[in-house]
């Protein structure tokens, strides 16, 4: 059993009264895809955030390769290795494709800070960005800027986004939502490419159940804000508690 | 060339020509339009460019709203007058005067910027605010030190004065305010490649990344507060070392030509005016506005006569009316052109 890359022990965040993430505790592995699914507003979205620090936890914490991550700003942890994609597109909507790549490919390469060099002249980096865009189909899209995409490129170019941040563990916040029919594959497709490495931890926010079926090798359920179930997807999808989670009904003997 | 712009091409025919002339008219101003309130004018445009863009750089590029701005182009100001009063005069106090306020403004925009940027951007904003207010106060009450309100005259070296008299050059004399003029235009020329050259690094990048969307930059692996504090600083130290040139130039500084909020004002308009977000705007919005602002008065009061057979529409262009008329024009610039005029020239939205 390989160690775990990402682990959350007894994280939790209270919004006022309302506890949004309950004491969740849990272990991700790499060469693991784990689905993470749960109703509307069950938390899932906030437990990423926890993850990947853009809010605070009031209790717990969060490590990453054994390092205690919990107090981290976001971007120190995305150098830690976290890579996240968001449920709502969130991406430099007036640079161009490239760029929006390519700014990944220097935070990652920590060249940011570099002050007197010319940034057309980091030809590695562009190269690097174009071979991105390559892989997921984007190149014919690479000078335009983002705002004139359509929302299942700007999806696509997300994922890029994550594939050139080469994080060790990938976050995925449903990210088909929104986006026809025909459009869904290309996207599945490629996290299926991703989780082909047997290095890379992937965590998927995913509602659709065939998606869970053909991707997931794990599912873990939270509802409530709590983690209430957590298995191999057959057995997941089969027990009474997700059923329930999924009818909305009041949850009984967890 | 391309590598002295730092690979940043002006992208549009009308803009190259537009900067190639407001940049040789500059090289060659004190031939091509002898005389003092003209050489003054051109002095004032080459420190401005200077200051409008170092503003930018926090504005346009970084998404920062800032009101020290003629704080810290004061401490520039301020450190060669206060270093040539205690040291006497030489190019030795001057730039050791230029160099302590160029620190000073660093050390204080960082401070600044770690304390408040941290909290929220409008949080820096408020900050600035109530500092530069303070620091004014400050430089009036310290009359000892600063000259208060009267502020300071500056005794600069003689062969930057008008005293010192080299010859003729194309029929036009030559003396020490030319050589003068010439140190300002050459230390603005320098400064703006300097930052053009910043905005074009990956470092440059970085800011526009996190002007765009900062939730990202930060997500991505950019740690926005240091970026965004280290722009600041930037921003701060090269205000400062316009600041001194000013300084040199006018041989005086007071609260009026450093520090009042008039000027911050104006360099707001002015980045508005030219296009937010990129370095030639600043040259653009900063020449039509200095010239407005010296000339609109005169070219009204000639319009006036000549229309003075006609009803109404003299009495419109009376030269007391120029400061509506600027107003119109800045209204009507940020209608047309709400990304500022190489926005516009540049074709983008
Ligand atoms: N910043 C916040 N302040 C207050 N309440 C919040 C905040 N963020 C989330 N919540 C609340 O926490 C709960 C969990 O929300 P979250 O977005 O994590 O759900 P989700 O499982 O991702 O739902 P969905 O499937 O709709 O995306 C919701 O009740 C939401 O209103
Ligand atoms: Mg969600």
């Amino acid at each position: 059993m390989p160690q775990p890359s990402l682990v959350t022990r007894d994280l939790t965040v209270r919004f006022g009264g309302h506890v949004a993430v309950d004491r969740v505790s849990c272990a991700f592995t790499p060469g693991e895809l784990t689905a993470i699914v749960g109703p509307n507003g069950a938390g899932k979205t906030t437990y990423f955030n926890l993850i990947s620090g853009q809010i605070r936890a009031t209790s717990g914490r969060v490590e990453l390769m054994g390092r205690d991550i919990t107090g981290l700003a976001p971007s120190a942890r995305t150098e830690a290795g976290l890579g996240r994609a968001f449920q709502l597109t969130n991406l430099f909507p007036r640079l161009t494709v490239l760029e929006n790549v390519r700014l990944v490919v220097q935070a990652r390469e920590r060249r940011g800070f570099n002050l007197w060099s010319m940034a057309m002249g980091h030809r590695d980096l562009i190269a690097e960005a174009e071979a991105v865009l390559e892989r997921v189909r984007l190149t014919h899209l690479a000078d335009q800027t983002v705002s004139a995409l359509s929302h299942g490129d700007q999806r696509k170019l997300e994922v890029a986004a994550m594939i050139a941040l080469k994080p060790k563990v990938f976050m995925f916040d449903e990210p088909t939502a929104g986006m026809s029919v025909e459009e869904a594959p290309v996207i599945l497709d490629l996290i299926a490419m991703i989780k082909a490495d047997p290095e890379a931890t992937v965590l998927l926010v995913e509602h659709k159940m065939d998606v869970i079926r053909s991707l997931a090798d794990r599912i873990i359920v939270l509802h409530n804000g709590a983690l209430v179930a957590d298995g191999k997807p057959a057995e997941v999808m089969a027990s009474e508690v997700v059923q329930e989670a999924y009818l909305g009904k009041e949850l009984t003997d967890v | 060339m391309m590598n002295i712009l730092s690979g940043d091409r002006p992208k549009s025919v009308i803009l190259s020509v537009l900067l190639a002339v407001i940049l040789l008219a500059l090289a060659f101003a004190p031939f091509l339009f002898p005389g003092s309130r003209s050489l003054e004018t051109a002095a004032r445009i080459c420190i401005f460019i200077v200051l409008v863009a170092s503003y930018d750089l926090l504005l346009g590029y970084g998404g920062i709203v800032s009101f020290a701005h003629t704080m810290f182009f004061g401490m520039g100001a301020y450190g060669v007058a206060i270093a040539i009063d205690r040291l006497g005069t030489g190019y030795g106090a001057m730039g050791l005067g230029a160099l302590v306020g160029m620190v000073v403004a660093g050390i204080v925009a960082l401070l600044i910027a770690l304390l408040s940027l941290r909290v929220r951007a409008i949080f820096f904003a408020m900050i600035t605010l109530a500092i530069a207010s303070a620091v004014a106060v400050l430089v009036s009450q310290l009359s000892q030190f600063t000259g208060g309100e009267d502020g300071m005259n500056i005794r600069i070296p003689r062969e930057l004065t008008p005293a010192f008299r080299l010859g003729e050059v194309f029929g036009t004399r030559v003396n020490g305010k030319v050589l003068n003029y010439y140190l300002v235009f050459t230390g603005c020329l320098v400064l703006f490649l300097v930052m053009l050259r910043l905005v074009n690094s990956p470092f440059g990048r970085v800011l526009q990344a996190i002007r765009e969307n900062a939730f990202r930059a930060e997500a991505i692996g950019y740690r926005v507060v240091f970026y965004r504090a280290m722009a600041t600083c930037l921003s701060a130290m090269i205000a400062a070392l316009a600041g001194s040139l000013f300084a040199i130039w006018l041989r005086y500084v007071g609260p009026s030509t450093t520090l009042g909020m008039e000027i911050m004002l104006d360099i707001l308009l002015m980045v508005v005016i030219g296009g937010m977000g990129t370095m030639y705007g600043a040259v653009v919005g900063t020449a039509i506005f200095v010239l407005a602002q010296n000339y609109l008065k005169e070219l009204m009061g000639g319009l006036s006569e000549a229309t003075s057979a006609l009803p109404v529409i003299p009495d419109l262009l009376s030269p007391d009316r120029w400061l509506l008329w600027l107003g119109v024009l800045f209204i009507l610039s940020v209608y047309f052109f709400p990304t500022g005029i190489v926005g516009r020239l540049r074709g983008t939205r």
